[in-house]
């Protein structure tokens, strides 16, 4: 699959940016060009230079290593609320399975509500109780979708139990549930990849909404969000000043969507003709689902 | 049809009773005695159970959120922790910058998602249709926050054409000035959520264009073109609508980062100020506003969906 | 394959001549000739991929966007291909009609069918809303449509499958046009709607192009026939013929699979 991945231009655009994303990231634990923090009122904006390449913000910080560092915590938000995405939703993938009918029915109709709240309410929610702070962040879009991820995968589980290849293993006396797990990891597994990559960039573009709203990341730790927020202030006179931490966070947001369309294109037995290869998403694979294809953006 | 209705209003109350009891659960969770941080560090403790009772914390929980809902239904929801002033007219005041800023984020977005979209699925081939798709991709991944910033660097620093930020004092009373400080935080919200919205009637309008029931429409008589419009539209304009619900929801939680942006007076950054002050009535009442908004929309868009789709209206699951 | 014309003269039939289909740089139809006289039917067979489907898409100019078309054909004298689609759209409806092999999705599923086959008629002959209607319940009655009238005010997912290519063929027929294209008309059906399917055909006075992979539908349907190849012609001829003493390969392929399915399986009934 990664091949096929690799094959498609885009493909080759997100995992490149993504894996330049975690080398920088990496390489910022240990360097930085000089000291993300280090606040110099003679060397206020600055344009790029040899010292700073590319120069320096209102507090005089070398916007270069600001950046850099910040890399750390795009990777932490996007993982975090990966990984607990995943949790999340494999845990109520199972109670929503393999459990008494009426707790799987009450599962189905939570899981409808509560795919309707949108990911910075729930972050409102938690900073009320916790303060803000990328913990919120991750935990929020985590849950959030690891609510889709459920619903998604409850209802792939359900087209494959009645799909015509599962009934027939049943008829033929193959056990019920082995077959349905057998047959829906494969299935399953791009979809879950897709909500995956989406929980991701979700996760990134709420980090840098609630950063600016100065309940993301705090003041000792670098994020691209709170850079922006920073430079809000300065609009009136620097308005372009806020186009390197906006950059990057689009750049790595847009590798993170076109991460999850080439997985969904990738893996799709459907796009074998030419005019789908010349470009484009097919139409959703669940169309009475929206929550499987749209980015749920909210900041 | 009146199955589905009855079935969807339940849904409808039932995820509201859910998120007030999760917001109410939650928030009164709070790690901290709410009548100490109001009273402050400085209050004795005596003066710090006068206020609880004041307050009314020291009831049950129960009681306290059977109070709060049960004030709902009459329109008032209490007072403010911080300010004591009346929670229910505050809100209602600044939903009249909210629900217009969304309305006219909504607009724009499908004014520029929609035509755009269809454009850039006709347009596969060429290399038109790939510029569109890409400019979308790029704008659907900026965050809210940079895209506000630099339509204002543009519009507003270089240009002067509208307003930094704010919002008149007297209202709508003046309405060409509200309105004309709402254009650019719409179109913030909207170019984003539009550019979404294109990918996917992008993505529905492929799906429409070698689709059977158009090449019979133009088998019968009617040019490719026509038969896209006439037959392969309203599928479009179907599947769109299917997303809209969940794209509202966004919309109505951008409006949250763009009313702090443009200093906006609305239930958003209302919401962010009353969060960072610990004013938990204020919250609780918000959050189940807007999310209530969130659910009556799309509980809209599922019944428009559903009259227009002949497919779905009579029940059978 | 009888060719009734000389060079030179204006005549009835649809003539194809050297049709030629190409995507990207794939040839899918290299250089099909046959002609269908006024009035006759004339099969399309051969296996998948052979370009079956795709000489029926370009005879009525739908072919894939993308696909170049070279050749010739003529209706009733009239080139139509390298006609702009505005003007080759004219013709179809009215000159040359199409059915299509999976009724399900060839209808649109958002209107009422009794407007669909309504279409057709205001835009060929012209009618007004209720003339259209009127002549729409003529049409669904001539197609053997029960109860037509409420039929006529279902959506296409309401109907049966059998009821859903009538609707179909019903609205090809129309707008009058003098030939027919049927690609795979009965495929997707089952046997006994097969048969009430292939009835209506026989009863219809339009040139028709049947293509169809089932020998058995097509020695009922057609008196001649054309063999695809990988997009080639490969033999033609009468269809008792091609049966008999099949020449080709690709020919003598089909009717063994036709004779070992044959042998298989009893047909049995189903529902209309």
């Amino acid at each position: 699959m990664i091949r096929r991945l690799l094959a498609r231009p885009t493909g080759v655009f997100a995992v490149v940016v993504l894996g330049l994303l975690v080398v920088l990231a990496v390489v910022s634990l240990v360097w930085t060009p000089q000291d993300p923090f280090r606040a110099d009122p003679f060397h206020q904006w600055e344009p790029p230079s040899p010292a700073h390449w590319f120069g320096t913000d209102a507090s005089g910080r070398d916007i270069a290593s600001y950046l850099l560092a910040g890399t750390r915590t795009t990777v932490l938000v996007a993982v975090g609320s990966g990984v607990i995405a995943s949790v999340v939703g494999m845990v109520l993938t199972a109670i929503g399975s393999l459990t008494a009918r009426w707790v799987r029915e009450g599962t189905a109709v939570l899981l409808d509500i509560l795919v309707a709240f949108p990911t910075l309410l729930t972050a409102m929610l938690l900073t009320a109780i916790a303060g803000g702070s990328l913990g919120v962040v991750i935990v929020s879009v985590g849950l959030s979708f690891g609510v889709t991820i459920a619903r998604v995968a409850r209802g792939e589980i359900r087209r494959i139990a009645r799909s015509d290849y599962v009934t027939a293993a049943r008829a033929s006396g193959v056990g019920g549930a082995g077959v349905l797990f057998r047959h829906l990891v494969p299935n399953a597994a791009p979809l879950f990849t897709v909500q995956l990559s989406l929980a991701m960039a979700t996760a990134v573009l709420a980090e840098a909404g609630l950063s600016y709203l100065g309940y993301g990341a705090g003041s000792n730790t670098a994020s691209w969000g709170s850079m922006l927020a920073d430079l809000q202030t300065y609009i009136g006179v620097h308005p372009w000043s806020a186009t390197w931490p906006g950059a990057a966070i689009a750049l790595v947001v847009a590798a993170l969507s076109l991460l999850g369309d080439a997985v969904r294109d990738a893996t799709d037995p459907r796009l074998t003709t030419n005019d789908r290869a010349a470009g484009g998403a097919p139409a959703p694979r669940t169309p009475d689902d929206p929550a499987t294809t749209n980015t749920g953006v909210t900041a | 049809m009146t199955r589905f209705l009855i079935g969807r209003v339940l849904l409808l109350v039932v995820g509201l009773l859910v998120a007030s009891v999760i917001i109410f659960a939650t928030l009164r969770v709070l790690p901290g005695d709410v009548a100490q941080i109001v009273a402050g560090t400085q209050a004795s403790p005596a003066q710090v159970a006068e206020l609880r009772q004041q307050l009314g914390l020291d009831r049950p929980v129960v009681v306290q959120y059977l109070d709060w809902i049960g004030g709902l239904f009459r329109g008032d929801l209490g007072r403010s922790l911080v300010t004591d002033g009346r929670v229910a007219p505050e809100i209602a005041q600044k939903l009249s910058v909210t629900l217009p800023l969304a309305a006219m984020s909504l607009v724009a977005a499908l004014v520029i998602g929609v035509p755009l979209g269809v454009l850039a699925a006709v347009l596969r081939r060429r290399p038109g249709g790939a510029v569109i798709a890409f400019v979308a991709q790029a704008v659907a991944a900026i965050p809210i926050v940079w895209a506000g910033m630099l339509l204002v660097a543009l519009f507003a620093v270089t240009l002067h054409w509208l307003p930094t930020q704010g919002f008149p004092l007297d209202g709508w009373d003046e309405p060409g000035r509200a309105f004309a400080a709402l254009v650019l935080p719409a179109l913030t919200i909207g170019a984003v959520e539009g550019a979404v919205i294109l990918r996917f009637t992008r993505s529905a309008t492929l799906g429409v264009l070698d689709a059977d029931h158009v090449r019979t429409a133009a088998a019968i008589g009617l040019t490719r073109t026509q038969a896209l419009v006439k037959h392969g539209l309203p599928s479009v304009a179907l599947t769109v609508l299917a997303v809209l619900g969940v794209q509202i929801a966004g919309l109505l939680v951008g409006a949250v980062v763009v009313e702090q942006l443009f200093s906006l007076p609305g239930v958003g950054r209302m919401l962010v100020t009353d969060v960072g002050r610990r004013d938990i009535t204020k919250v609780q009442s918000e959050l189940l506003v807007l999310t209530g908004l969130v659910l009556l929309v799309g509980f809209a868009v599922d019944v428009v969906h559903r009259t227009l789709d002949p497919r779905q209206r009579e029940v059978s699951e | 394959m009888s060719d009734a014309t000389t060079p030179g003269t204006a005549a009835s039939g649809l003539e194809v001549r050297g049709l030629t289909v190409r995507i990207d740089r794939r040839t899918i139809l290299d250089d099909v000739t046959f002609t269908v006289p006024p009035g006759r039917r004339v099969g399309v067979i051969g296996a998948s991929g052979s370009g079956k489907s795709m000489t029926s898409l370009a005879l009525m100019g739908l072919e894939p966007t993308g696909a170049t078309v070279t050749g010739s054909v003529r209706l009733d004298g009239t080139e139509l291909v390298g006609l702009p689609d505005r003007e080759r759209a004219r013709h179809r409806g009215a000159g040359i009609g199409m059915v299509f092999q999976e009724p399900g999705t060839a209808l649109d599923p958002l209107r009422r069918v009794g407007a669909q086959i309504a279409e057709p008629l205001r835009l060929h002959r012209g009618l007004d809303r209720r003339a259209a209607a009127a002549a729409a319940l003529d049409l669904a009655v001539s197609v053997g449509l029960p109860d037509p009238e409420s039929m006529l005010r279902q959506y296409p997912h309401q109907l049966s499958g059998g009821q859903r290519q009538r609707i179909c063929i019903a609205m090809a027929m129309a707008g009058q046009p003098s030939y027919l294209v049927a690609d795979e008309p009965t495929t997707a059906l089952d046997v006994t709607t097969e048969a009430r399917i292939l009835e209506l055909f026989e009863g219809l006075t339009a040139g028709m192009v049947f293509v169809t992979h089932d020998l058995a539908v097509l020695a009922r349907i057609a008196d001649t026939a054309v063999v695809l190849d990988a997009g080639r012609v490969v033999e033609h001829g009468s269809v008792a013929g091609l049966l008999a003493a099949p020449q080709h390969p690709a020919t003598a392929a089909l009717v063994d699979a036709a004779r070992a399915t044959a042998r298989r399986a009893p047909r049995t009934g189903g529902s209309a």
